[in-house]
């Protein structure tokens, strides 16, 4: 850290807002990189894969000369590699990922049409996993017997297959006691099962790091002195421990959203529910290639833009990582 | 899906519970895995529909499947499948990660900057996605499996071996080994590779666990060895569709893929907390 940025808060308030602005700036281009490399790393392992790039983008499905002229045309083969890339890129920045030869349909649609029971899962999943670690934190921080059995019951959840845990609940919720739905997508309480299954792992490790931040905060200075206002128990806990513990939690969150989304890829598969896990399933065993590197793209899109959001989000909660960490 | 246990220093103080039952229970997996027949008299793959669908008792333990096969018989051979699944994953990711970070540690300029640009962009997909995408390239299958498993966690080893590397060749006996007149090869085996790759094993017990998880994950999906192999994911692929009339099929199978993986991660987490004492 320069001389200046020590003085910094001293200097008025529009050059630390210029600086605020320089920061953000920074990360959307940084994830702006990132995507653009993550796009250019599907076209390189399409030329680089063995095989030639017809063969591989046709799968697994006979070839004739159709389809092949089809393809031909489509990604432009007679062109120099150098003109197909940048016309690769044109397209999926116009959310264009090209046709699938086994599906027979425009990929962006097919995708578009399966995104929101996906989004729906992952969502309601977020959720379960974020009331897990509040809840499991909050009530057991620094309690010595509640926080030794809640880390146990982490650790076991976090080491449970997520896709064993739903055939659990299936087992018990939806066969045995018949409360919920067995399969789909219909009704609200088809969400239930999925979403415990799915969130609760990740839960488990966010309350891990939670607990951690709020036992900490519950040492310092400052929770002394809420004490001797007279200020106990949750309210200590949760208005004044919470918002310090949140932000290591908070950076997790980008890291979660990733580990939803391909967890999602397994629950809509035990659970029989449509969604871009199973069009993505059914993709990689029929070597899909266009579906694949879509949902790929689209995942890796999800990810930069939570984690940009997160790190933005960061800045503006916590002011010591507005100055220059360099 | 598959969860990497990164711990708070604080949990890392305390004792993990059972650590005698973890070692005990994963001595019973190793048995199983190189001599399973030790464990059960039953024939993994041999069907018999007679024997169709029975509860678990004291003839079937864990009961029989849809095809009357015994499923401990085949929970227990299956531990030869999913091990080795996992280790040879593991170990392919820890030891190309450890090469590679230890190259970007001692290379520095660009060549650190190549590798570290591309750790970064493998690692903005999340995990499992990755091995979905390079599987797609090269089809289902174990060897196929193991290989997209280990490359998609590379960078975990590898960023940890590199900022070790730049602390350790950095650091005054490695300086004073040069004075000696060292040949570079001499210092990068003996001096800095030990010292930079001392925590790799830990990560690799950290990492067997998720292993294990996504191995058997992507097996449920039909991405493994292909049926009839009892492995542990795709019993319970199976298993899922005899749920409501036979919850044996798929419950012992999870459970003990679970119980591994709890094993594994105490016994990592343990020797995490040794480790970190001993660093302090």
């Amino acid at each position: 850290m320069s001389d200046a940025a020590l003085l910094e808060p001293a200097i008025a308030a529009p050059a630390r807002h210029g600086r605020m602005l320089r920061q953000v700036a920074g990360r959307v281009a940084s994830g702006l990189v990132v995507l653009w490399a993550a796009v250019t790393l599907g076209f390189v392992s399409l030329q680089l894969a063995p095989g030639d790039i017809v063969s591989l983008l046709i799968g697994e499905q006979p070839r004739t000369p159709a389809v092949e002229a089809a393809i031909r045309a489509e990604w432009g083969l007679g062109d120099p590699v150098a003109v197909q890339y940048l016309r690769y890129l044109w397209r999926v920045l116009h959310g264009d990922f090209g046709r699938s030869y086994i599906l027979q349909t425009d990929v962006s649609g097919l995708i578009a049409s399966q995104i929101w029971p996906t989004a729906k899962l992952t969502a309601a999943a977020l959720g379960v996993a974020i009331v897990f670690a509040v809840l499991s934190a909050v009530t057991t921080a620094g309690r010595s017997w509640a926080r030794r059995v809640a880390g146990s019951v982490e650790l076991v959840l976090a080491s449970t297959p997520s896709f064993w845990l739903g055939i659990v609940l299936l087992f018990v919720f939806s066969f045995t006691l018949k409360l919920l739905p067995v399969a789909g997508d219909r009704t609200l309480s088809a969400l239930v099962l999925p979403a415990l299954s799915l969130g609760l792992a990740l839960g488990a490790v966010v309350g891990q790091v939670l607990r951690e931040g709020l036992e900490r905060a519950l040492e310092e200075p400052f929770a002394l002195t809420v004490r001797s206002w007279g200020t106990t128990g949750l309210v200590l806990r949760v208005r004044h421990g919470l918002r310090h513990a949140a932000l290591p939690a908070v950076t997790l969150t980008g890291w979660l959203v990733g580990h939803l989304l391909s967890g999602a890829v397994i629950t809509e598969q035990v659970f029989g529910r449509p969604g871009l896990g199973r069009v993505t399933v059914e993709a990689v065993l029929g070597q899909d290639l266009p579906v694949v590197l879509a949902v790929a793209i689209l995942s890796a899109a999800v990810f930069v833009v939570t984690s940009t959001a997160v790190d933005i989000l960061s800045l503006l909660l916590d002011p010591r990582l507005r100055r220059d960490r360099s | 899906m598959s969860v990497t246990l990164a711990l708070p220093a604080r949990a890392r103080q305390r004792r993990t519970p059972f650590p005698h039952a973890a070692a005990l229970f994963l001595l019973v997996v190793a048995i199983g895995t190189a001599w399973p027949q030790v464990l059960t008299a039953y024939d993994p793959i041999a069907a018999d529909p007679l024997q169709a669908q029975l509860p678990p008792s004291a003839v079937h333990w864990f009961g029989t499947d849809q095809l009357g096969r015994d499923v401990f018989a085949r929970v227990v051979y299956g531990a030869r499948y999913s091990m080795l699944i996992g280790v040879s994953a593991v170990g392919i990711a820890a030891v190309s990660g450890t090469l590679l970070g230890l190259a970007a540690g001692l290379l520095r300029g660009l060549a650190d900057e190549t590798i570290s640009r591309v750790l970064d962009v493998v690692s903005s997909f999340p995990d499992l996605l990755l091995v979905l995408v390079l599987i797609s390239f090269t089809g289902p299958g174990t060897s196929n499996l193991i290989v997209a498993l280990g490359a998609a966690s590379i960078p975990r080893f590898a960023r940890v071996v590199r900022a070790q590397t730049f602390v350790v060749a950095g650091s005054g006996f490695v300086e004073q080994a040069r004075t000696f007149g060292l040949h570079r090869a001499t210092l990068v085996t003996r001096h800095i590779l030990p010292h930079a790759a001392a925590r790799v094993p830990i990560l690799a017990t950290i990492g067997l666990g998720s292993a294990i998880i996504s191995a058997a994950g992507l097996s449920f999906l039909g991405m493994g060895p292909p049926r009839p192999t009892p492995e542990w994911g795709s019993m319970l692929a199976e298993g899922r569709n005899y749920l409501r009339v036979a919850w044996w099929i798929s419950v012992w199978p999870g459970l003990v893929i679970t119980l591994t993986v709890l094993s594994v991660n105490a016994l990592g987490r343990r020797w995490q907390a040794a480790f970190d004492g001993r660093q302090a």
